[in-house]
């Protein structure tokens, strides 16, 4: 905890230059345009209603495991299970919700709950959360297993429809993606229980003296992750329209990926929810450059990997641009 | 003597060697006695292959908050094919393709120390992006690989003395070595004060640096080997042979009572924690408990001796 505290102190305070804030803060959407414009140079069609609607399929489902795992940044957390949770979600939705809503909703409900309280043993018991999300991450694919043994199951015909909707002008994923981190930036970002919930990751030890209950708020910032996790199964499934057990395994480096693309730190509840949309997005889009790029797949998941590389290293760059050395 | 007794019973590792052997006396009960001697003997080599690379994760974990290596299932699995390629079924090649598979564990522990201290990231996010390129690397080198390993080195990973696997004696006298190397050697001592308190380690003029790229390299070296080893024992390389040791060995380090936020390793809790879970793994697996239930259970195991065990928080 001290070491949160003395490094949020640390931290260039309001003297730091408007430029260098300005320059971090467009980072997230400055690759997103880099990546686009790369996609128009080689293949300029597929930058229209169809082509955006067919590239970023996939968005929704991203771009909320990625604001999921944002909240769970935001306490200073890191939730390596939410790829297998997506999953388990998706599994209960293709069979559960399918067959019988109401037990499907219970049990759904019933994971948000589980993941409250894992953010209370984790405060309660000082565990390092990396360590109990990892093994809820097995207890989450178990449960797929269990659950579905093989792929197969039926998504609930209103959840395909909805997630097959057709919206004028805009690609339906963008207009999901931006509700999606719309609403978590007014819910985290511009309330004040948003802001004691990132103070949780900028200083616990001020916002408990302040009269909050970091209890609470992790279990609520936990518990947000799970809402998350749910929402992103069940538009994967909208989707797929069948489910698989493994169908969320690549969400936990996507999520993480996401949310540091987008301007999140590990540290200091600095988190942002917009920006974590527009990493989705980026991400999303990413496979689609290099298939353009007629890279073979086996790059992709390095892609992945060196764009997150590649921003960082842009993040420190400029951090260090204006600083006496 | 009393006293000598009771810190005896609050060594943490001695609950995971009590553990262990419950878990397989719970399994010998099932089958009535059949097969005991054999469940061991599997059970302490497979255990073995646990023990190496925690003891790769243990230093990194106590090298303070937030030092953890999540590119070891990635590094294995290269490591694995290099090794298998190299070889080329030749018994003559072994030595070299041991070399290579070191070396390409050495290069994925310095490549993920330069991202850390280039880019200032935190640990989790540098090991998490080199092993989306380690993946890839692996994907693209194992195309159309001679996957089976040299007969003599199969039979070395798989040789016994008097019941007990020749590998898992040789770990245990590793184990000896690492013991003396961490709490004995200057290398060592440095990991631990840079654990405990980095500023304190730098003041004292502790080379912080070169001790944090030493053992990140050493990391590296040992998840090599691991993978190398493991592609003998299972005869055959593949890339996601790595896969299960993320959670494990990050496990057996914690329940083995290495401190999570670092600067006090426990190289013997290791090994208690590592014939637990392949213990948990075998009794379930003589229940003929579904691939489910079993992935359920160790979660479910795996975070209750957590909660049971308890510890400060590793901040990030």
């Amino acid at each position: 905890m001290q070491q949160v505290v003395a490094i949020a102190a640390r931290r260039p305070g309001g003297a730091a230059p408007g430029l260098r804030r300005g320059l971090r803060a467009a980072l997230p959407a400055l690759s997103l345009l880099l990546i686009l414009a790369g996609i128009w140079v080689l293949n300029p069609r597929a930058i229209s209603y169809f082509g955006l609607t067919l590239m970023l399929n996939l968005a929704v489902p991203v771009a909320l495991a990625t604001v999921g795992q944002m909240f769970a940044m935001a306490g200073n957390e890191l939730d390596l299970s939410i790829g297998t949770f997506v999953g388990f979600a998706g599994c209960v939705t293709a069979t559960l919700l399918h067959d019988n809503p109401a037990a499907g909703a219970a049990v759904l409900a019933g994971c948000i709950l589980v993941y409250a309280l894992l953010g209370a043993l984790i405060h309660l018991r000082q565990l390092p959360s990396i360590v109990v999300t990892l093994g809820m991450s097995f207890v989450w694919q178990g449960l797929s297993i269990l659950l579905l043994p093989k792929p197969g199951g039926h998504a609930p015909d209103w959840l395909k429809s909805l997630m097959g909707l057709k919206v004028p002008y805009v690609p339906f994923p963008v207009l999901a993606a931006l509700a999606i981190g719309i609403v978590a930036y007014f819910g985290l970002m511009r309330t004040s229980y948003g802001a004691v919930l990132r103070g949780v990751g900028g200083n616990a030890v001020a916002v408990q003296r302040a009269g909050w209950s970091i209890l609470k708020a992790k279990m609520i910032l936990f518990g947000l992750t799970g809402v998350c996790g749910v929402l992103a199964g069940m538009a994967l499934i909208g989707l797929t329209t069948s489910g698989d057990a493994n169908l969320g395994n690549g969400y936990t480096l996507l999520s993480i990926a996401g949310t540091i693309l987008g301007g999140g730190e590990f540290i200091g509840g600095r988190v942002s929810p917009l920006g974590a949309v527009i990493g989705a997005l980026t991400l999303t889009l990413a496979g689609s450059l290099l298939n353009f790029m007629h890279i073979s797949p086996d790059w992709q998941v390095a892609a992945q990997g060196g764009i997150l590389i590649v921003v960082l290293a842009a993040r420190v760059l400029i951090n260090r641009t204006g600083r006496p050395a | 003597m009393k006293s000598t007794l009771k810190r005896i019973a609050v060594q943490p590792w001695l609950w995971s060697f009590a553990g262990a052997l419950a878990v397989w006396l719970a399994a010998v009960a099932f089958t009535g006695g059949t097969g005991a001697a054999g469940m061991l003997s599997a059970g302490i080599a497979l255990a073995a292959f646990s023990v190496l690379v925690g003891t790769a994760q243990m230093f990194v974990v106590t090298l303070g908050p937030g030092n953890v290596d999540l590119s070891l299932p990635a590094n294995i699995g290269l490591a694995s094919a290099v090794a298998m390629k190299v070889m080329g079924g030749e018994d003559s090649m072994i030595a070299v393709g041991l070399a290579a598979a070191l070396g390409s564990g050495v290069a994925i522990g310095l490549a993920n120390y330069l991202l850390i201290r280039l880019l200032r990231i935190p640990p989790i996010i540098a090991t998490l992006s080199a092993s989306f390129v380690i993946q890839s690397i692996g994907i693209s080198y194992g195309r159309g690989l001679q996957v089976k390993p040299p007969s003599g080195f199969a039979d070395a990973t798989s040789a016994q003395v008097g019941g007990v696997s020749l590998l898992a004696v040789a770990t245990v006298v590793f184990s000896v070595i690492v013991a003396v190397v961490l709490h004995r050697t200057i290398f060592g001592r440095s990991v631990a004060a840079i654990g405990q308190n980095a500023r304190a380690a730098r003041l004292a003029n502790i080379p912080v640096e070169r001790v944090k790229m030493l053992t990140y390299a050493l990391a590296g070296a040992l998840g090599g080997l691991a993978g190398a080893l493991l592609a003998g024992y299972f005869r055959g390389s593949s890339l996601d042979i790595g896969n299960e040791y993320l959670l494990t060995s990050i496990a057996v380090v914690v329940i083995g009572g290495t401190s999570v936020v670092g600067g006090k390793a426990n190289v013997t809790g290791l090994w208690g924690a590592s014939l637990f879970l392949v213990m948990l793994l075998t009794m379930l697996n003589t229940y003929g408990v579904s691939a489910g239930v079993r992935l359920l259970v160790t979660g479910v195991v795996i975070i209750a001796v957590m909660v049971a065990a308890g510890g400060r928080k590793a901040v990030r």
